[in-house]
């Protein structure tokens, strides 16, 4: 493999890696500083509107909103693949537990609100997790992967099946998050604190749009901005509980099991436990995002909204991203969330050139866009190592040559 | 029966993953998609030899068309899985890259070439071919179901304990287990066979031996591409339609058959894939049609249970010579 292309594209690769060094030499006030403005550029990205990033065809708020959502199951799930090293092709089952809890309650058995629903779906997802790893977690590796497939899939069809669940019907009318403000009502009063006016691109020259503003933190069917702020708040949150978390006891605990799950049981690790924990603590961040799917825009879900092909994509996401760096996780979920969206144009197309591209990231960097710290330590030991051994046998030919 | 006939089918296809996984220690993920090439194969056979007119044969009839449907779709399912290794996964395994990694390089192959049939109509349209899809796709539309014309039908032979067994049920599980059966001798027999055992045993130590690991992942992968098509012309002679995402659904099954018989074990893909269709059966027969595949995974979450490596656990590495 070494053509101009691969080449290039391992030069691009090489120059990010350049990049991350450069971050993690600075000293922590510029750290949190760089982190804040991004989080601030990401808040305000729906609004900027920035060219070539925008979607045409379709409404960008609401693509945002996918990927803010993607990003967050893609954060829960690297919990499990990335930190415990548990394959779980089923996680799309978590989020739909999350989503139905959510819909059950506040629509189709209970009018509850929504943000007493969400910490309720959560605990369900919680406890299905446990209910779910208990048996299961005593499988490993690629057995694993096939019975939480297996799960996924159960959860589907009983969900398709059960009157009491909506059945293929699905539920609808799920209630929108309260608004904060005046209520909202059309087609006089937009409700809301304040209106905040979208920036339009005529080629690169930006412009007020005042004929589209958002209205701050309504929730409702017309604008999808105050869901994404709601759910990138709730992934910065995750994010700071996901980082206190890695860099416990606990965070240790799942990385041993993860490299060596003998070698950690022997040196007092209860990794089942660990494992189980790990299940629990990522079903719950699933859970949480379908939560707020069931609640977005539409407040409609049905069976086929969880498709087994969903948990690959979740998959995709976190090994894409680098699994086991949270931020590979978010990047990797943003991305498979954003490609086929922003690539609508070519609709028929859009999946078949996903999946090539899907191939040729693996191929090209397969150890994911953003590497853990751990990874690329080992790589570069690796590579020392090599070179020594090569550098011996070249010493050792040459001495042989001389005598 | 059918079940017994969709568990040969499941266990012809659960060979593909068996014995990439016993060599590679690798998902294919990508090998649902071989089948479904496959049955696309068997169904423009059809076409291009008799024509888009439907017709309803008896097996007899149907005999030679589906002889040359069966080479068509093996040597198509085949250079399939050849393509895949040499593109998917060939550059991955030259950089010794982690397992995982070769799983995402397989969902996005899938996709790929799933999207790819699905789009067909268009492919046709830019090399300006006139293919026989017109007939049955409207245009813009060829994601949709796509059948063959030739329906073959059924004689039942006898009845053993209310259930019937037709002549099309038992050509397909005398050409299943005559296949596994011949895979079987191939992999215990052979100078290749003893190859595919001694790599999936310590590829390191084959190669120190003399094997050329290449050869035989690519033999591996072509082994499971021929049995996917056979798999392939044996689904359409029994279903008769399929779809760009055909594979999928069959793909998980096989999978779950291949896994419930301990993966890696020809013999245990054999096992796995007759459970599965059967206990599906009764499964479907209990509850109702709705309930099939919950049966089919409550049942081997039970069996992971209490064989945590497959009914048969013992890999392929490891059988007897």
């Amino acid at each position: 493999m070494t053509n101009p292309v691969s080449n290039a594209l391992r030069s691009v690769g090489d120059a990010w890696d350049g990049v991350l060094e450069g971050y993690k030499r600075q000293n922590i006030v510029v750290r949190i500083a760089v982190l804040v403005l991004i989080a601030l550029f990401f808040y305000g990205l729906p609004i900027l509107r920035p060219p070539l990033i925008t979607t045409n065809e379709i409404d960008f708020g609401g693509v945002m909103f996918q990927v803010a959502a993607f990003a967050l199951v893609a954060v829960g799930l690297n919990i499990v693949i990335g930190y415990a090293g548990l394959l779980d092709l089923g996680y799309v089952g978590f989020y739909a537990t999350g989503a139905y809890t959510t819909g059950v309650l506040t629509s189709q058995h209970g009018s509850w609100p929504f943000f007493l629903a969400l910490p309720v779906a959560i605990a369900v997802t919680m406890v299905t997790g446990v209910i779910l790893g208990a048996p299961t977690l005593r499988v490993r590796g690629d057995y694993l992967a096939i019975v939480t497939l297996g799960f996924g899939e159960i959860i589907r069809i009983c969900v398709k099946n059960i009157e009491w669940l909506g059945a293929s019907a699905g539920i609808k009318d799920i209630p929108h998050p309260n608004t904060i403000g005046p209520k909202a009502e059309p087609p006089f009063e937009p409700g809301g604190l304040f209106e905040i006016p979208r920036v339009e691109w005529d080629g690169l020259v930006p412009h007020l749009d005042k004929d589209h503003p958002v209205h701050f933190l309504v929730f409702g069917a017309t604008n999808a901005i105050p869901y994404y702020w709601l759910i990138l708040t709730a992934l910065v949150l995750v994010l700071v509980g996901d980082r206190l978390v890695k860099n416990s006891r606990v965070g240790r605990a799942w990385e041993a099991t993860r490299e060596d799950e003998d070698a950690a049981e022997l040196m007092g690790v209860p990794t089942f436990k660990f494992k189980l924990m790990a299940f629990a603590l990522g079903a719950a961040i699933g859970g949480l995002s379908g939560s707020f799917y069931a609640s977005g825009q539409g407040g409609y879900i049905s069976p086929d909204s969880f498709p087994l092909l969903l948990s690959m994509l979740f998959v995709a996401a976190v090994i894409v991203g680098g699994s086991g760096n949270r931020w590979g996780a978010i990047a990797g979920g943003a991305l498979v969330a954003y490609l086929p969206e922003r690539f609508r144009e070519f609709a028929d197309y859009r999946l078949l050139f996903f999946g090539l591209a899907l191939t040729v990231l693996a191929v090209w960097r397969p150890e994911g866009l953003l590497p853990p710290r751990r990874t690329r330590r080992a790589k570069a030991a690796a590579a020392e190592i090599e070179a020594l051994e090569e550098g011996e046998l070249d010493d050792e030919l040459e001495e042989t040559r001389n005598v | 029966m059918g079940g017994l006939v969709f568990g040969a089918i499941y266990a012809l296809v659960a060979l593909g993953y068996t014995m990439v996984y016993g060599v590679l220690q690798l998902i294919n993920f990508a090998h649902s998609e071989v089948f479904m090439y496959g049955t696309f194969a068997v169904a423009w056979v059809f076409i291009l030899l008799h024509g888009t007119e439907s017709a309803s044969w008896s097996l007899g009839e149907a005999v030679p068309v589906l002889l040359v449907a069966l080479i068509a779709a093996m040597a198509l399912s085949a250079g399939v899985a050849l393509a895949l290794e040499r593109f998917a996964y060939r550059p991955l395994m030259k950089k010794n890259a982690p397992k995982l990694i070769a799983l995402i390089s397989a969902i996005g192959a899938s996709f790929a070439l799933a999207e790819a049939m699905g789009l067909r109509d268009r492919f046709a349209e830019v090399f300006g071919l006139d293919d026989n899809l017109a007939d049955y796709v409207a245009p813009g539309k060829a994601r949709d179901v796509y059948s063959s014309p030739v329906t073959i039908r059924e004689h039942d032979l006898f009845t053993i304990g209310g259930y019937t067994l037709s002549d099309v049920d038992l050509v397909i599980i005398l050409a299943a287990l005559l296949m596994m059966v011949a895979l079987d001798q191939f992999v215990r027999r052979t100078r290749f066979g003893r190859g595919i055992r001694a790599v999936a045993q310590d590829p390191e130590s084959a190669a120190l031996m003399g094997v050329n690991p290449t050869r035989v992942v690519q033999l591996t992968f072509l082994i499971g591409g021929l049995m996917a098509g056979a798999a392939a012309t044996l689904y359409m002679m029994k279903v008769g339609v399929t779809r760009q995402n055909a594979g999928f659904i069959l793909g998980v099954k096989a999978f779950t058959a291949a896994v419930m018989g301990g993966i890696g074990n020809l013999r245990g893909a054999l096992l796995g894939g007759l459970i599965l269709g059967v206990m599906e059966n009764w499964g479907s027969a209990l509850f109702g049609q709705n309930w099939k595949d919950v049966v089919a995974f409550v049942l081997l979450v039970l069996i992971l249970l209490v064989r945590p490596s497959g009914l048969l656990g013992e890999s392929l590495g490891k059988a007897r010579a």
